[in-house]
C-alpha cells in the first residue's frame, strides 16, 4: 500500500537531462514527482489513458493532439527522458542565459523548434507539409459540431490562401514560420516553471 | 504382563529425546521391583499411584515452558491493564493529557528533523523540495469562460494559427499541474515527518536521522500498533454486545440515558484505538435533531470522529460481512437510513426517506457526505444537490486533518479498508479540528446546486480548503463531453465573430 516508484532517478540521468533540455536540478525532481503521480501503471511509463485521466486536458480542444506530441512515431508509452523533451518547448527563451552549458545544438525551446512544435500539432501525417484536408480536420477538432462544413471550409481555403507563397496549396514549414513571424511565440508558448 | 522392553519403548515415544538411556533403565528399575523383567499387576498399579503425583508435576513443568502458555497468561495480564488505564477513564470522562504532551514532543523532534535535513541539503548546495511554499509552474490563473473568450479574441487577431497557441500552452499547462488529479492520492508534506510512506525520495541524509526513523519505527510497530489494535478488536465486541442489551429496555428515559452512554463509550473506545486528538470548535452549532450534517469526506473516519461528539443517523448502502452486523447493531441503537443497492439508483426513494427521517423532529441528525467520495482534505468538491434538496436545515461541518502526524486520506483504489486501518493505526496519530458552522437553509428561489455551492464555500473557508467545481466522481470516471462541447462551442464563436470581422473590412 503506498509504493510510490521505488525507481529514484539518479544523478547522472538528472545531469544528462539537464544538458539536453536545459531545466534546472530541482525542476527536473520536482516535474520527475509529477510523472511518477500521473504513471498509475507504476511502470515507469506513461500512456495515452494516463494523460486523458487529466480533466483539464481531456476538456482542451486541442487536448488530443497535444497529448500525440508527446508520443514518438508509432509508439505507445512515453519514458520521462520524451517527457521532459517535450515539455522543454515551453522553457522561456529568456531561461537560456542562465543556463552556463548550453547545448551545442539549437536549445529545445528556441523559436524555431516551438514553431516546430507547433506546427506538428497540424501535421497529421509527419510528411511536413500542412494540406487542406490536414487544417479542416484540426479546425473540425477545435469547434466541434459549431460550424457547418461549409464555413469551416472557407476558413481553411482562406488561411491557406494567405499562407501558401509556392502555389502548392499546402503549408511548409518556412511558410508556417513566415505566418507566424509578426507574432509574440516566445510569450505565447512559455510557461514560467519556478525554482 | 507388561515386559520392560514394551515399557521402554512406550516411556521412549512418551518422552521422546529428552529422557536419556540411564535414566529409562533407572526408571524400569524403580517399577520393576523383582526385577524380573516383566511388570505384573501390583508393580503397575505401585507405580501408577506413585507416578500420579509425579505426573502431575510433569504436566507442568512441560507447560510452563511451552510459549503458548506464556502468550496466554501475558495477553490477559495486558487486557486488564489496558482495560483499567484507557477504557475506564474514557467512560468515566477522564483524561490523563497524554496524548496532547505526545503531540507537542512529537512537534519538536519534527522540527529538529527539517533543520537537520536543511542543514545537509545546503552542504549539498541543493534546494529543499518544498512543495507548497513553490509550485512547479507560475499558473495562470482559472478563468471564467467570458474571460477565455475575450483572451481568444485578442491573439486571433494576429494571425489564424495563434489559436493552437493558446490552446497548446493551456494544455501543457495542465500536464503539468492540474487541480484535479492532485485531489486523488495523498497530500505531500513540507517537512519529513520520519514516516517513509511520506517520503519517496527517501535517501540516507544522516546516522542520526536514519537512527531516529529506525526509534519512530520500532515504537510504532511495536508498541503503539498493537496496543490499538487490542483497543479496536475489544471495541467492536462491546458495541455489538451493548446495543442489544440497550434496546430490550422498554422505551423511555433510562433507555435513551443508557443508550447514549453506551454511544460515548464505544465511540471513545474507537478514538482512542486510533490515538485521534480532536479540537471541536463552536459547539454552539451543532447539528440539531430534525436536519441534515452535511461534511467534507476524507476517510470513514470521518464517522467516527463526529460521531464522538454527538449521535447521529447514518445513511449508507447495506453491506455483508462484519460491515452487515456492525450496520444492525447500531439500528438497534437508533436510527440509520441503510438502502438496498437497488433502492439506492432511485432518487425519489432516497429523498422520500430523508425527508420523512428529518420531518420527525425525535430522530438524530443526518450525517451525509455529499462529495460522495474520498479527497484528499486539500480541497472541497462538487456537492451532489440530493441532500440539499429536502428542505431542512443544513448543518456544515468542516473537518480539517493534520497531515503532519499522519495521512488520513484512504486512497480505495490503493488499498482496502482493513489494510488502511492497519496503516492508519501505524502511523503517529489523527490530529484533526472539526469546526461546527451556524445552520444555512435554503433562501426563496435559489436552486438546489446554488445552495450546494454555497454551502460548500462556507466550508471549504472555514477549513482552509479550495473550493472547486469539478465533480468528484472524476476519480473513477472520465470527464463528461458536455465541458469539451462547451469549450467547442466558444471557440467556434470567436472563430465566427473573426471571420465576420474580416468580411465586414473586406466590404
Amino acid at each position: 500500500m503506498g509504493s510510490r516508484a521505488s525507481t529514484l532517478l539518479r544523478e547522472e540521468e538528472i545531469e544528462e537531462i539537464k544538458k539536453e533540455t536545459g531545466f534546472s536540478h530541482s525542476q527536473i525532481t520536482r516535474l520527475y514527482s509529477r510523472f511518477t503521480s500521473l504513471d498509475k501503471g507504476e511502470n515507469g511509463t506513461l500512456s495515452r489513458e494516463d494523460f486523458q485521466r487529466i480533466p483539464e486536458l481531456a476538456i482542451n480542444p486541442l487536448g488530443d493532439r497535444i497529448i500525440n506530441a508527446f508520443f514518438p512515431e508509432s509508439e505507445d508509452q512515453v519514458n520521462f527522458r520524451g517527457f521532459m523533451r517535450t515539455l522543454a518547448h515551453f522553457r522561456p527563451i529568456e531561461d537560456n542565459e542562465k543556463n552556463k552549458n548550453a547545448a551545442p545544438s539549437e536549445p529545445l525551446n528556441s523559436r524555431t523548434n516551438k514553431l516546430l512544435f507547433a506546427f506538428r500539432l497540424y501535421d497529421l501525417d509527419r510528411d511536413d507539409k500542412i494540406s487542406r484536408d490536414e487544417l479542416l480536420q484540426v479546425l473540425r477538432m477545435m469547434v466541434g459540431v459549431n460550424i457547418s462544413d461549409e464555413q469551416l471550409g472557407s476558413i481553411a481555403d482562406r488561411t491557406i490562401q494567405e499562407a501558401d507563397t509556392n502555389g502548392d496549396s499546402s503549408i511548409s514549414f518556412n511558410e508556417f514560420m513566415k505566418v507566424l513571424e509578426k507574432v509574440d511565440v516566445e510569450q505565447k508558448m512559455s510557461i514560467r516553471f519556478l525554482h | 504382563m507388561i515386559s520392560t522392553a514394551e515399557l521402554r519403548e512406550a516411556m521412549k515415544k512418551l518422552l521422546g529425546q529428552q529422557v536419556g538411556h540411564r535414566d529409562l533403565e533407572e526408571i524400569l528399575r524403580d517399577i520393576d521391583l523383582n526385577g524380573d523383567g516383566q511388570v505384573d499387576f501390583e508393580e503397575f498399579v505401585r507405580m501408577m499411584s506413585r507416578g500420579l503425583f509425579s505426573v502431575i508435576l510433569m504436566t507442568w513443568t512441560v507447560c510452563t515452558s511451552e510459549p503458548l502458555c506464556w502468550v496466554v497468561l501475558s495477553l490477559s495480564l495486558w487486557w486488564t491493564l489496558l482495560l483499567v488505564f484507557i477504557i475506564v477513564p474514557s467512560v468515566a470522562g477522564i483524561s490523563f493529557g497524554i496524548r496532547s504532551l505526545y503531540m507537542r514532543a512529537l512537534l519538536q523532534i519534527f522540527k529538529w528533523t527539517s533543520s537537520q535535513m536543511e542543514i545537509r541539503a545546503k552542504e549539498k548546495n541543493e534546494e529543499l523540495y518544498k512543495p507548497y511554499s513553490n509550485g512547479i509552474i507560475a499558473k495562470q490563473p482559472s478563468l471564467s469562460l467570458m474571460q477565455q473568450q475575450q483572451q481568444l479574441r485578442c491573439c486571433s487577431s494576429d494571425c489564424a494559427f495563434s489559436d493552437a497557441l493558446f490552446f497548446s500552452r493551456r494544455a501543457v499547462e495542465s500536464i503539468v499541474d492540474d487541480e484535479v488529479t492532485k485531489c486523488f492520492s495523498a497530500q505531500e508534506l513540507e517537512n519529513w515527518n520520519l514516516l517513509t510512506r511520506s517520503n519517496c525520495r527517501f535517501r540516507h541524509i544522516s546516522l542520526r536521522l536514519t537512527v531516529l526513523w529506525g526509534l519512530g519505527l520500532l515504537l510504532r510497530y511495536c508498541l503503539l500498533l498493537p496496543l490499538r489494535v487490542a483497543l479496536a478488536v475489544s471495541g467492536v465486541p462491546l458495541l455489538l454486545v451493548l446495543t442489544p442489551l440497550v434496546s430490550c429496555l422498554p422505551d423511555g428515559a433510562l433507555h435513551s440515558g443508557l443508550s447514549e452512554k453506551v454511544h460515548i463509550v464505544c465511540y471513545g473506545v474507537f478514538v482512542r484505538a486510533l490515538t485521534a486528538i480532536i479540537t471541536y470548535h463552536h459547539q454552539e452549532n451543532k447539528p440539531r435533531d430534525g436536519g441534515i450534517c452535511v461534511a467534507n469526506h476524507t476517510t470513514p473516519i470521518d464517522i467516527i470522529i463526529l460521531a464522538n461528539d454527538g449521535c447521529y443517523s447514518l445513511v449508507g448502502q447495506v453491506h455483508g460481512g462484519l460491515m452487515g452486523l456492525l450496520q444492525r447493531a447500531l439500528v438497534k441503537a437508533s436510527s440509520h437510513i441503510w438502502f438496498e443497492r437497488s433502492e439506492a439508483k432511485d432518487r425519489h426513494l432516497v429523498a422520500k426517506r430523508l425527508g420523512d427521517h428529518v420531518a420527525d423532529k425525535n430522530k438524530p441528525p443526518i450525517l451525509i457526505f455529499p462529495e460522495g467520495t474520498c479527497i484528499n482534505n486539500t480541497s472541497v468538491m462538487m456537492f451532489k444537490k440530493g441532500s440539499f434538496e429536502v428542505g431542512c436545515s443544513v448543518y456544515p461541518v468542516a473537518i480539517k486533518y493534520d497531515p503532519r502526524f499522519g495521512d488520513a486520506f484512504w486512497n480505495s483504489s490503493k488499498c482496502g479498508i482493513i489494510s488502511y486501518l492497519l496503516w492508519t493505526m501505524s502511523s503517529w496519530a489523527i490530529v484533526c479540528s472539526v469546526w461546527y458552522l451556524p445552520p444555512m437553509k435554503r433562501e426563496d428561489g435559489e436552486s438546489a446546486v446554488d445552495f450546494s455551492n454555497r454551502v460548500k464555500s462556507a466550508i471549504a473557508a472555514q477549513g482552509g480548503l479550495v473550493d472547486l467545481v469539478w465533480d468528484g466522481a472524476l476519480k473513477r470516471s472520465k470527464v463528461k463531453d458536455d465541458l469539451k462541447k462547451e469549450q467547442q462551442k466558444l471557440y467556434s464563436k470567436v472563430l465566427m465573430f473573426d471571420r465576420d470581422l474580416r468580411n465586414r473590412n473586406n466590404i
